[in-house]
């Protein structure tokens, strides 16, 4: 059978053995790839070329290849790094991005651990009433002009009373998976709604348009993200290795850091990752919360987008600025970072 | 003397590590509760009271009236009717005959349910929701985008959702069903396609404008063959949101990809030969094999991209600064131009609507698509 020779059209449309594919097939496999490959890459190379190029080469009609259609020149980079402030914003994207992921990481993988290693019981009761006082509290003093130190303090004992007296009574209580699923689902909530308090928050603490006040809302808004994906690494990790350092007598604080955060490194680098480059790339809460001084990146290029529309050479330097580290850094760990979206999107 | 002394001390020391270690649990969700507590919770409860009472600046500050539901009443009758929900115009044959098909599938949907298992008063509270929400939701389309009609912001927001991830998971799942094939480089592919997930929407939005251009753009001696270059998409509704569109596509779409990619490596290899030994075709294999094998995930990738979808601003923003009129305009930037021209209450109400609707769509795609998908492949 094998020695009988197959004529040119099977050859062509059938696969030489199983594990291969025919040729035909394979040439229009790889021409869509590539058609996509050119998608993705198009828009990053026009960006790269724009940003060496000046008024001239842009006007004068699309020049496509430096050094062959067009002389590429440093002139717009000169002018915006050199000569305009982009520093300062590059370095408050730098700060608060670095910041608010390390907290998030911190604070998200030490709920995430404690919800996956120790059990808890919360009172629904005592979460019910607990809203409550809060709805009061801010009906109290935003309609009847009640003080916000007595109306806190007021709430705050009549909570406690409430605690030691009526919730002992209850019997309904939430448990760990609902502690969890609550903390995830506030990614659901569009950031929109959050953000006219907070930015009134701020306004009264004078932290306006500080970095303490990015910082901390990107803390907050990332958060989910880090408890979804840390939860799955902690409880893939073998119980017995924490047990015998509990018999030791380590504390549970010392069992996290020491045995349970080195067991999940890579799981922590891949939502390390991820998270940072989401908060590099945010934009709402930057626009309402910042306006000069802790302005960052996208910031900075969206507000330049309506007077430096037409000047196309310097915008592409501000965006080749603010998108290189982001290409580098997933291209050099795609893996890394890929593992952090597959693990929340296979567990969900 | 110096041991009497330091006795007490140790001991208190000791019992405030035990106190420590005795609440460690606590204590390590506690700052996780707090920040959420702070920047969700509070928010989301002062949001709702924003959204229900007039914001005025006063000499001094501001003050803030209670006015019940009117911010919500303008915005869906009132003045603000047409920034919302749009224009209605005219139902004609097509519009009418589109409606009854969603309003048939909806009602097969609910009469399966009654049918077959075992219906809940909470699953069938859910359902009617649902189904209520997304016949509204329907009608409203369908009338500002019949003929004399205006897309308001909510339909935009829907456009963006629907058609933007769709389109996306087409795609991203057509690319990794090329990828996943045995081919050399897959790897190289992979990392490339992967890129544009990452790379900051504000400066996707300029590039793609840069692109688009007509007259200097890379794609403008194409323009100029077929002489419409005098032709702009920024001018026209459709093609302005289909920039958006565009946009969005080109970074969500590898989402999709890497995600489904490492799903259709997992499916089960054996399967997929012994299929092939027997003489299976593609579409056979991928209909019998693949697809059972990567449905939950692609339901759960799907639902990851909803969530997120729905909170569009950056892209129509500096885009198009949500123009042709309000074309582009998606609730958020609804929103947020709102508060730029100082209408807390009405920012407010729009942000409430957004919550609203985002949740009853992503909760019902949780409990009606991806939960029957692990089902499924349990």
């Amino acid at each position: 059978m094998s020695a009988e020779p197959r004529s040119l059209a099977r050859r062509l449309f059938e696969p030489a053995s199983i594990d291969s594919q025919a040729p035909v097939t394979k040439i229009v496999t790889y021409a869509l790839l590539f058609l996509w490959a050119l998608v993705v890459v198009i828009p990053l190379y026009w960006v790269l070329i724009t940003s060496f190029k000046g008024p001239g080469e842009v006007d004068n009609g699309p020049f496509y290849l430096p050094f062959v259609d067009f002389a590429p020149s440093l002139q717009a980079w000169d002018f915006m790094l050199v000569q305009n402030y982009t520093l300062r914003p590059y370095m408050n994207s730098v700060v608060v991005a670095l910041a608010s992921t390390l907290l998030a990481v911190l604070i998200g993988s030490l709920a995430a651990y404690a919800l996956v290693r120790i059990r808890f019981q919360v009172k629904l009761a005592a979460v019910a009433i607990f809203l409550i006082l809060l709805t009061a509290i801010i009906v109290a003093v935003a309609t009847f002009g009640v003080r916000w130190e007595i109306a806190i303090a007021v709430a705050a004992a009549l909570f406690i009373i409430a605690l030691f007296t009526l919730v002992g009574r209850t019997k309904l209580a939430v448990g760990n998976n609902d502690i969890e699923f609550w903390m995830i689902s506030n990614r659901i909530m569009p950031p929109i709604v959050a953000v006219l308090p907070i930015y009134v928050m701020f306004q009264q603490m004078r932290l306006l348009d500080t970095q303490v006040a990015l910082i901390a809302t990107y803390t907050a808004i990332n958060l989910p993200i880090v408890v979804w994906l840390t939860r799955d690494f902690f409880a893939g990790i073998p119980l017995d290795l924490e047990e015998s350092a509990q018999l030791d007598g380590a504390s549970k604080f010392r069992v996290f850091f020491t045995i349970a955060l080195p067991l999940v490194r890579s799981g922590l680098v891949a939502t390390f990752l991820l998270v940072l480059i989401l908060a590099w790339n945010e934009y709402l809460l930057a626009l309402f919360l910042s306006n000069a001084d802790a302005q960052t990146m996208p910031v900075l290029v969206s507000a330049q987008n309506t007077t430096r529309g037409p000047q196309w050479w310097n915008m592409s330097v501000l965006i080749t600025v603010m998108i290189a580290p982001v290409i580098v850094i997933s291209s050099i760990l795609q893996k890394h970072i890929a593992r952090g979206l597959l693990v929340g999107a296979v567990k969900g | 003397m110096t041991a009497t002394d330091t006795m007490p001390e140790a001991a208190a020391r000791r019992s405030w590590a035990e106190w420590l270690d005795g609440h460690s649990g606590r204590i390590m969700v506690l700052p996780a509760v707090v920040v959420l507590l702070c920047f969700a919770i509070f928010p989301l409860i002062i949001s709702a009271y924003l959204a229900l009472s007039r914001f005025a600046l006063a000499s001094g500050g501001f003050t803030l009236k209670f006015i019940g539901l009117l911010n919500f009443r303008k915005l869906l009758v009132g003045s603000q009717q047409y920034h919302l929900l749009g224009k209605f115009g005219t139902f004609g044959f097509v519009q009418w005959a589109l409606l009854a098909l969603i309003a048939a599938a909806l009602l097969f949907l609910l009469a399966r349910y009654l049918w077959r298992g075992r219906p809940t008063i909470a699953g069938m509270v859910g359902r009617l929701l649902a189904t209520a929400t997304a016949m509204a939701l329907a009608v409203l389309a369908l009338a500002t985008m019949a003929p004399g009609g205006v897309p308001g912001t909510v339909v935009n927001t829907l456009l963006y959702v629907f058609v933007g991830v769709s389109v996306q998971f087409a795609l991203g799942l057509g690319l990794a069903l090329l990828c996943g094939q045995p081919i050399r480089g897959r790897n190289f592919f992979r990392v490339l396609f992967f890129i544009p997930l990452m790379v900051t929407p504000v400066g996707i939005a300029y590039t793609f404008r840069m692109l688009a251009d007509m007259q200097k753009g890379p794609f403008a001696p194409l323009v100029r063959a077929f002489g419409i270059s005098e032709w702009s998409w920024a001018t026209e509704a459709w093609s302005a949101r289909l920039m958006v569109l565009v946009g969005d596509t080109w970074q969500w779409t590898p989402f999709m990809f890497i995600v489904l990619l490492a799903a259709i490596e997992n499916q089960p290899r054996d399967q997929v030969e012994a299929a092939r030994l027997d003489g299976a075709n593609g579409f056979q294999i991928f209909r019998d094999i693949t697809w059972p094998a990567i449905a939950p995930i692609a339901a759960t990738v799907v639902l990851i991209r909803l969530i997120e979808a729905f909170k569009i601003i950056d892209l129509p923003n500096v885009l198009t600064g949500g123009g042709p009129g309000l074309a582009t305009e998606s609730m958020t930037l609804h929103s947020f131009i709102s508060w730029r021209t100082q209408d807390l209450g009405g920012s407010a109400a729009v942000g409430y609507m957004l919550l609203l609707i985002s949740t009853i769509v992503c909760v019902s795609f949780f409990n009606f698509v991806v939960r029957p998908a692990r089902r499924f492949e349990a």
